[in-house]
C-alpha cells in the first residue's frame, strides 16, 4: 500500500486555479453563474477549514457531549436547509413534521448503526460517529427536500384531482395517495440511483476518501456497503414518516383541501 | 331538503335563508362569479361557510361526518377528472373511494346508457373526447346511487341535442328514484324545461323563482 500523499500548499492552489479557469470559461460563454460558483467555492473552503480544526479538536478530546452537539448541529442545519429550499409558503404544521421525521429517521438509523452494526466502544467515538452521521444526515436532507417539494407541488398542481376524489367520498388519505407515493419516490430516487450506479458509474465519496487515505479497498468497500444500508434505512424512514404525516397538513378537520 | 341560514362564504356568497327541497330538481343559474359553484361546494361539504349553518333534513353539517356525507351527496365538477385506466375502472373507482361494493357489468351499462354514452367498458378512458369524459364522470356519480347529485354544468361540453337527451334521461331517472338533483347550468332552456325550482345567483345572493315546488 502506498503512503498517503499529503497535499502541499501549491498543490491546493493549483486546484483553485482549475476552478478559476472554469469561471473564466463560464464568463466568456455568457452564463451568469460565475458569482455563484465563486461564492460556493469560498464558502466550501471556509466551512471545511473550520470543520477540519473543529474535528481535530473533537477527535482529540472525545466526549459524548461534543459528539451529540455536532450531530445536533448537523441535523438542525439540514432541517433549516430543507425548510429554506421549499417552494412556496410552508405551513407551521409541515415544518414540525419535517423536524419530527428527520430527527426520528436519522436517530433510529444512527443508533442502530452504531449500536448493532459497528458496535462502537465507546458509542460516542467521534472519529466514526461524526462522519457516519454526516452522511446519513446529508442524504436524508437531499431526499426529504425533494420529497417536500414534490408533495407541495403535487398538492397544488393536482388540486382538481384531489378535490374530485374527495367529492366522491374518498378519505384525504385515498385522495392524496398518488401524490404521497410520488413524493416518496422523489425522496428515494437519489439514494436508489446512487446505489444502482455505485461501483460501476462512480466510486462513492466515502470509499474514495478512505482509499486515498491509505485504507485497503476491501475494508473501504465493507464500510461503504454498511453505510449505504444505513443511508437507505434513514432516508426511507424519514421519507415514510414525512409523507404519511405531511399530506395531512393539506387537509382541515372537515376533510377539506386547505391550500 | 337543504336548509341554509345566515351563510357567508369566500367573500362572495351571502345567503340569509335558502331552502332546496329534497327529491326535486333544482337548477342554479347566474353569471360567472356569482357564487354558483361556491354554493354547490358548500352543499357537498367540500368547503364550509365562514358564517351561518347548513342542514340536510334535521342534520346540521356541523355535526355530520363530511366524508360520509359526500358519499350520499356526490358532486361532479365541471371539468371532468379521469383516472388512469379503462371506462370500467373509471366507473368503479367512485364506488371504491366510497367503500361501496363494485358494480356489475349490467349496472355499469345502465349508468352509461343514462348519460347516452354507449362505450365499451374496456376502452381506455384517456382516449375519450371532452364531452364523453364529462358523461363518464356523470355516470360514475350515478352508479354510486347517492341521495343527492350535485352537478356543476353537467352538459357544458355537449352539443345541444346530446345535452337535451342526457337531461331527459337524467331527470326522468332522478324523479323515478326520488333523488335530489341540484345542478348549475348556463342554459336557461335546461333550467326552464327540467327544473322544479330555479335559483338565480346574483352577486352571491340567491333569488328563487319557484315552479312546481311541493
Amino acid at each position: 500500500m502506498n503512503a498517503t500523499i499529503d497535499l502541499l500548499f501549491w498543490q491546493l492552489a493549483a486546484a483553485y486555479l482549475f476552478v478559476l479557469l472554469l469561471i473564466v470559461i463560464v464568463r466568456i460563454k455568457g452564463i451568469p453563474r460565475e458569482k455563484d460558483i465563486l461564492i460556493a467555492t469560498i464558502r466550501m473552503t471556509l466551512q471545511l477549514i473550520l470543520v477540519g480544526y473543529l474535528l481535530s479538536y473533537v477527535f482529540g478530546h472525545a466526549h459524548p457531549v461534543y459528539t451529540l452537539l455536532l450531530v445536533a448541529v448537523m441535523l438542525a442545519f439540514a432541517i433549516r436547509t430543507i425548510i429554506k429550499r421549499a417552494k412556496g409558503n410552508m405551513p407551521a404544521a409541515m415544518k414540525r413534521i419535517i423536524v419530527l421525521s428527520m430527527t426520528s429517521g436519522i436517530l433510529v438509523s444512527l443508533i442502530y448503526f452504531i449500536g448493532i452494526v459497528l458496535q462502537l466502544v465507546p458509542w460516542y467515538e467521534p472519529r466514526y460517529v461524526i462522519p457516519i452521521a454526516g452522511m446519513i444526515v446529508g442524504n436524508s436532507m437531499t431526499g426529504i427536500a425533494l420529497g417536500v417539494n414534490s408533495l407541495i407541488e403535487g398538492m397544488h398542481t393536482q388540486k382538481d384531482k384531489v378535490e374530485a376524489t374527495l367529492m366522491l367520498g374518498a378519505t384525504p388519505k385515498v385522495a392524496a395517495r398518488t401524490i404521497v407515493n410520488q413524493a416518496f419516490d422523489s425522496a428515494m430516487l437519489p439514494t436508489i440511483n446512487s446505489m444502482v450506479g455505485m461501483g460501476i458509474v462512480f466510486l462513492p465519496g466515502m470509499m474514495t476518501g478512505q482509499i486515498l487515505s491509505g485504507t485497503s479497498p476491501i475494508v473501504a468497500v465493507e464500510y461503504q456497503i454498511a453505510i449505504m444500508l444505513g443511508i437507505v434505512g434513514s432516508v426511507s424512514l424519514s421519507a415514510i414518516l414525512f409523507v404519511q404525516l405531511g399530506y395531512r397538513t393539506f387537509f382541515n378537520h372537515r376533510s377539506q383541501l386547505d391550500l | 331538503m337543504f336548509r341554509l341560514k345566515g351563510v357567508k362564504a369566500k367573500g362572495i356568497l351571502s345567503i340569509p335563508e335558502l331552502t332546496i327541497p329534497a327529491e326535486t330538481i333544482t337548477c342554479i343559474v347566474g353569471e360567472s362569479g356569482s357564487g354558483k359553484t361556491t354554493l354547490l361546494r358548500l352543499l357537498n361539504q367540500l368547503d364550509s361557510p365562514d358564517e351561518g349553518e347548513i342542514w340536510f333534513d334535521e342534520h346540521s353539517f356541523n355535526v355530520t361526518d363530511p366524508i360520509e356525507w359526500r358519499r350520499n351527496a356526490v358532486m361532479v365538477p365541471q371539468a371532468p377528472i379521469m383516472f388512469k385506466g379503462t371506462v370500467e375502472d373509471n366507473l368503479q373507482i367512485g364506488l371504491s373511494f366510497a367503500d361501496k361494493p363494485t358494480a356489475t357489468d349490467e349496472q355499469m351499462k345502465q349508468a352509461l346508457h343514462l348519460v347516452c354514452l354507449e362505450k365499451n367498458l374496456a376502452q381506455d378512458a384517456e382516449n375519450l373526447s371532452g364531452g364523453e369524459k364529462q358523461r363518464l364522470a356523470l355516470a360514475r356519480a350515478i352508479l354510486m346511487n347517492p341521495i343527492a347529485l350535485l352537478l356543476d354544468e353537467p352538459t357544458s361540453a355537449l352539443d345541444e341535442d346530446t345535452a337535451n337527451k342526457v337531461m331527459q334521461r337524467l331527470t326522468a331517472f332522478s324523479r323515478e328514484k326520488n333523488k335530489t338533483l341540484v345542478m348549475i347550468t348556463h342554459s336557461r332552456h335546461i333550467a326552464d324545461t327540467y327544473a322544479d325550482l330555479v335559483i338565480e345567483m346574483k352577486r352571491g345572493m340567491p333569488h328563487v323563482n319557484g315552479r312546481n315546488v311541493q
